[in-house]
């Protein structure tokens, strides 16, 4: 059976990367669970209460020396030189941003996987450490920053006079925005926010923001889930918009990041300067170069003109048992992915998109950076429509369609058989074939935006309507030939079934559909 | 209508008159149907435009033939005929159950279809003077009127048959079915050639059976669940089997209504089909139900259950549901039970809305006739495009008779047979309740990774039980 051990973390770091709850579930799966004694002191989770989820409490070199280890913050060289050989360790290593640390982790014979480098899909969304610990950090922001601004954040009106609501701006509406935009509104703030992704204005509304977009002639795609950098006129604009807002509001909440590089530069310090005394930013990705000139990573700084700024780096860190539960869920959901079998075992499968995302070292060898993965949603997923060949899908293959030119061979063709087929024809055809050619085109446009709700009865209506095939047998009663006559009875017979029934079926569905506010009256 | 005019003001420039306003009407009711306001007005539109025409076309049949003995026989069966066809489909239209809707409509196509069968016999039967090149022309109307007619009408006997359950309802697969379909066309239009050169009545005898035949395989050769699109396609070739009949006619009242039911019979069928992600040609074709196929359910995991009292006390916590209702619900005959819970939930101050795939149930809308039936409003019943973006975010949503319609394999598995196809992204929400009678695939065959969410929990047995269940615990 295998051992996971959880170990404690390093310095001012107060999560831990299990807590009893998770240590339950990793039971579960069949592994053994090992605790370092004191290692989830700092986030309130005691000893006794990991023992009685069913883990050994057990010494730091004995939980180092499980064959897979959990962790929070990436392992510094001597922690590396303790893991044993052919150890897991899976923690949030930052492969993207520290290039030495994956040379030292590839250097031993050990397989690390970095839970922050899980992909962005909906079937890993369970994984995303950085979502959850983005969306604990948003709400601290705002928590942090309630701390240090000297109003109160709902307007009220009160005996001893009015309150003005507190107006706060959030850039960046990711995940740790959105979670700030969220945590503001419910204080009773009027929150506005910006970002570059238009989509986002919905989501921004939907928690109680105000999105503030910036009219530029240019659209962000995003093809990965993250956001890029932007372009020259845009950034212009937006500059313009946070040197408006920042005069108007009294607090600001920074979020932007750009995987992979120095944060960007959103207040600058004139910005800040125009700000009212009193006012609070907290610069959210002060850890990554700063959103707001002049803040300091892990600092609380304060401006000549007594405006507060927030560069504090351990905003989760903050809420140690909530981050803790968080993260150790995320950590969970990956130990399930990897032990497919619930016997205790971890292997790691490489077609796997998440598997092998993750995966930064495998057996010493180096196994980053992973092959790009596409999250946007649409065209790729298409594909062809089956590999399930045999003659039915051989039909449904060739779905992939013509291409332009194909279709534009088609219907010249098309039009010059018509055309052919008219300049022979003798006399009353060409009028028929025009009157056709009208009706079906009548028919495509008129059909054109039919409600869906609406296809049924659409349906059984055009089915009364074909019944005017009687015209045709009616034509025919009145002929001399008795057998014509029963026969074109007949045929009478079942196009008024068609007709009454059609209109009869059409009315009774159609007096069903009723609005909201009829339906129950 | 016809070449042989009368007279100046004669009964036919007045029907020709009257045909006209009867296509306008017709026109304008199709326009009404795509619109909740003026659908009912639309249904107006159709029936007197119906019976502009109908009237028009008796009186003009009886100035021809008043006074005459066969003149008198003709009205005598025409008036039976009407009145008991009348009171057959006013009969049925009434006590049909609104989920047996599906079989009616495509037994009312068969019918469209046997009519002009019938009238494609006579058309040979009555042997107008014509020039040789008129009759050549009149001949190839006969013979093509009656081929599509018999294609429509065993056509819609098979989806009759299917849907009504009394045939089975997985697709046919006979060796070589695209060979079968273009030979059957082939030899269609050598006969056709035979015929215009020597009109004998065996001929049509024989492509008229050619014809019953393609139609029944190709509706067979058809998924039961692909029969929203079939319904519909059945809809536009009933349409165009009316066309041919105004050919044959020279009337030009049938050959506009049929080009209408036609055209907008194939762009429904087109709009299912872009719904299901599949290509309109291989409908229109016949045969292109999905094979129910391999996945060897290698690393599903495990699903979990969950009590009608726990998902009560689930939906009542909850701040808003959407309900994703399937086929599963019309077979159970759910759709009170579940208008019910939705309006409790509505009077409880829960945010309820409806999602609805566009290919759900066997028929284009068919969820929305039902629900429409429970007098669920239907502002708060959304199409899938409505409704997917905010299925993130939805506290409960509960799938109900529905699988592959939900079926996250189609948006992330690349190898799935269903892989493409638009679907509810249901499993985004916050918790998923899965009504089923049991584990087993849907109509497509393709399990369904759903069922297996970390967010999902499985409610077993009847949905009407259940959310009745449901009820009695609020």
């Amino acid at each position: 059976m295998t051992r996971i051990g959880i170990v404690a973390e390093l310095g001012s770091e107060t999560r831990v990367a299990a807590t009893p709850v998770t240590v339950k579930q990793l039971l579960e799966l069949g592994y053994e669970v090992v605790v370092e004694k004191g290692a989830g002191e700092s986030a309130s989770f005691r000893d006794d209460a990991y023992a009685g989820a069913g883990a050994v409490i057990v010494g730091a070199d004995e939980a180092w020396g499980s064959e897979v280890v959990l962790r929070i913050n990436p392992p510094t060289e001597e922690e590396i030189g303790r893991l044993a050989e052919g150890a897991t360790l899976i923690g949030m290593l930052a492969p993207g941003l520290r290039p030495e640390l994956v040379e030292a982790l590839a250097a031993r014979p050990i397989t690390a996987l970095a839970l922050d480098a899980v992909p962005r899909i909906s079937r890993a969304q369970s994984m995303d450490v950085l979502s959850s610990m983005a969306n604990i950090a948003g709400y601290r922001a705002v928590i942090e920053a309630a701390h240090e601004f000297g109003r109160f954040f709902t307007g009220q009106v009160t005996a001893a006079g009015k309150v003005p609501p507190a107006k706060v701006l959030v850039a960046g509406a990711g995940v740790a925005g959105l979670a700030a935009i969220g945590a503001a509104s419910s204080l009773g703030a009027i929150v506005r926010a910006t970002d570059p992704r238009p989509e986002v204005a919905d989501q921004v509304k939907s928690i109680g923001g105000t999105y503030l977009k910036v009219e530029v002639e240019e659209e962000m795609k995003s093809t990965d889930g993250y956001a890029k950098a932007t372009s020259e006129a845009y950034n212009a604009r937006a500059a313009e918009i946070y040197t408006e807002q920042a005069r108007d509001v009294d607090i600001i909440i920074t979020t932007a990041l750009i995987p992979g590089r120095p944060a960007p530069k959103l207040l600058t310090a004139e910005d800040v300067a125009g700000m009212k005394p009193g006012s609070v930013i907290v610069d959210m990705a002060a850890g990554q170069g700063g959103n707001v000139e002049g803040s300091v990573a892990g600092e609380r700084v304060i401006t000549d003109n007594g405006v507060v700024i927030l560069g504090y780096t351990d905003l989760p860190a903050r809420l140690p048992a909530q981050a803790s539960q968080l993260y150790g869920t995320n950590m969970l959901n990956l130990l399930k992915l990897l032990t497919k079998d619930k016997d205790g075992h971890l292997r790691i499968d490489f077609d796997d998109i998440v598997q092998r995302s993750v995966t930064v070292v495998r057996n010493g060898e180096k196994t980053w950076p992973p092959p790009p993965v596409q999250v946007s949603a649409a065209p790729a997923v298409k594909a062809e429509l089956t590999g399930a060949g045999d003659s039915a899908a051989g039909m449904a293959g060739k779905k992939t369609g013509l291409s332009p030119t194909g279709k534009a061979g088609l219907i010249v063709a098309g039009i010059g058989v018509l055309f052919g087929i008219n300049t022979v024809a003798p006399a009353p055809l060409p009028q028929h074939f025009t009157v056709l050619m009208l009706s079906v085109v009548v028919g495509f446009y008129v059909i054109g935006k039919v409600h869906h709700a609406l296809h049924t009865p659409l349906m059984s209506v055009t089915n009364a309507i074909s019944g005017i095939i009687v015209v045709g047998a009616l034509l025919q009663v009145t002929s001399g030939n008795p057998i014509m006559q029963i026969i074109a009875a007949v045929a009478v017979l079942l196009a008024s079934i068609n007709i009454f029934g059609g209109f009869a079926l059409t009315r009774r569905m159609l007096a069903m559909f009723s609005r909201g506010d009829r339906a129950r009256g | 209508m016809s070449d042989t005019v009368a007279g100046p003001l004669a009964a036919e420039s007045i029907a020709g008159a009257a045909y006209i306003v009867a296509a306008l009407l017709f026109i304008l009711s199709l326009a009404g149907l795509s619109k909740h306001e003026k659908a009912r007005a639309g249904v107006i539109y159709g029936i007197a435009g119906m019976m502009i025409a109908l009237a028009a076309t008796v009186w003009l049949t009886l100035q021809g033939a008043w006074g005459t003995d066969h003149g008198l026989t003709g009205l005598t069966l025409l008036v039976a005929a009407v009145l008991v066809g009348g009171a057959i489909g006013l009969w049925r239209a009434r006590v049909v159950e609104m989920t047996g809707m599906p079989e009616l409509i495509a037994l009312l196509h068969s019918f469209v279809g046997l009519a002009a069968v019938l009238v494609g016999w006579n058309g040979h039967l009555e042997s107008p003077k014509l020039s040789a090149d008129l009759m050549a022309v009149h001949h190839a109307e006969v013979f093509i009127g009656v081929f599509i007619g018999a294609v429509t009408f065993s056509g819609s006997i098979v989806a009759f048959l299917k849907l009504s359950a009394r045939m089975k309802s997985s697709p046919l697969m006979l060796p070589g079915k695209n060979a079968i379909n273009l030979g059957a066309l082939a030899t269609f239009i050598a006969l056709t050639v035979w015929y215009v050169n020597d009109s004998q009545f065996w001929l049509l005898v024989v492509v008229t059976l050619l014809a019953l035949g393609l139609g029944w395989h190709l509706v067979a050769s058809i998924g039961g669940g692909d029969m929203p699109v079939v319904v519909s396609m059945l809809n536009s070739y009933s349409g165009w089997a009316a066309a041919a009949a105004g050919f044959l006619l020279n009337n030009d009242l049938l050959i506009i209504t049929g080009a209408l039911v036609g055209s907008s019979g194939a762009y429904l069928s087109y709009i299912m089909c872009k719904a299901m992600n599949r290509s309109f040609i291989s409908v229109i074709a016949g045969g292109f139900g999905i094979p129910a196929l391999n996945k060897a359910d290698a690393d599903d995991g495990e699903h979990r259950e969950i009590t009608a009292q726990e998902t009560a006390e689930m939906l009542t916590n909850a701040s808003s549901v959407v309900i994703t209702p399937g086929y599963g619900m019309a077979v159970a005959q759910a759709q009170y039970p579940v208008a019910e819970l939705a309006h409790q939930l509505r009077e409880r101050g829960v945010d309820v809305k409806f999602g609805i795939h566009p290919v759900a149930g066997r028929l284009p809308g068919h969820m929305n006739v039902l629900l429409a039936e429970a007098k669920v409003p239907y502002d708060i019943v959304l199409e899938m495009d409505e409704i997917n973006d905010d299925l993130d975010g939805t506290s409960v949503v509960l799938v109900i008779g529905a699988n592959d319609t939900v079926n996250p394999a189609a948006a992330e598995d690349p190898s799935s047979p269903i892989a493409g196809m638009p679907v509810l992204r249901v499993w985004e929400a916050d918790n998923v309740v899965v009504f089923k009678r049991s584990m087993a695939a849907g109509y497509a065959g393709v399990q369904n990774p759903l069922f297996y969410r970390d967010n999902s929990q499985m409610l077993f047995g009847d949905a009407k039980q259940r959310v009745e269940d449901i009820l009695r615990a609020f």
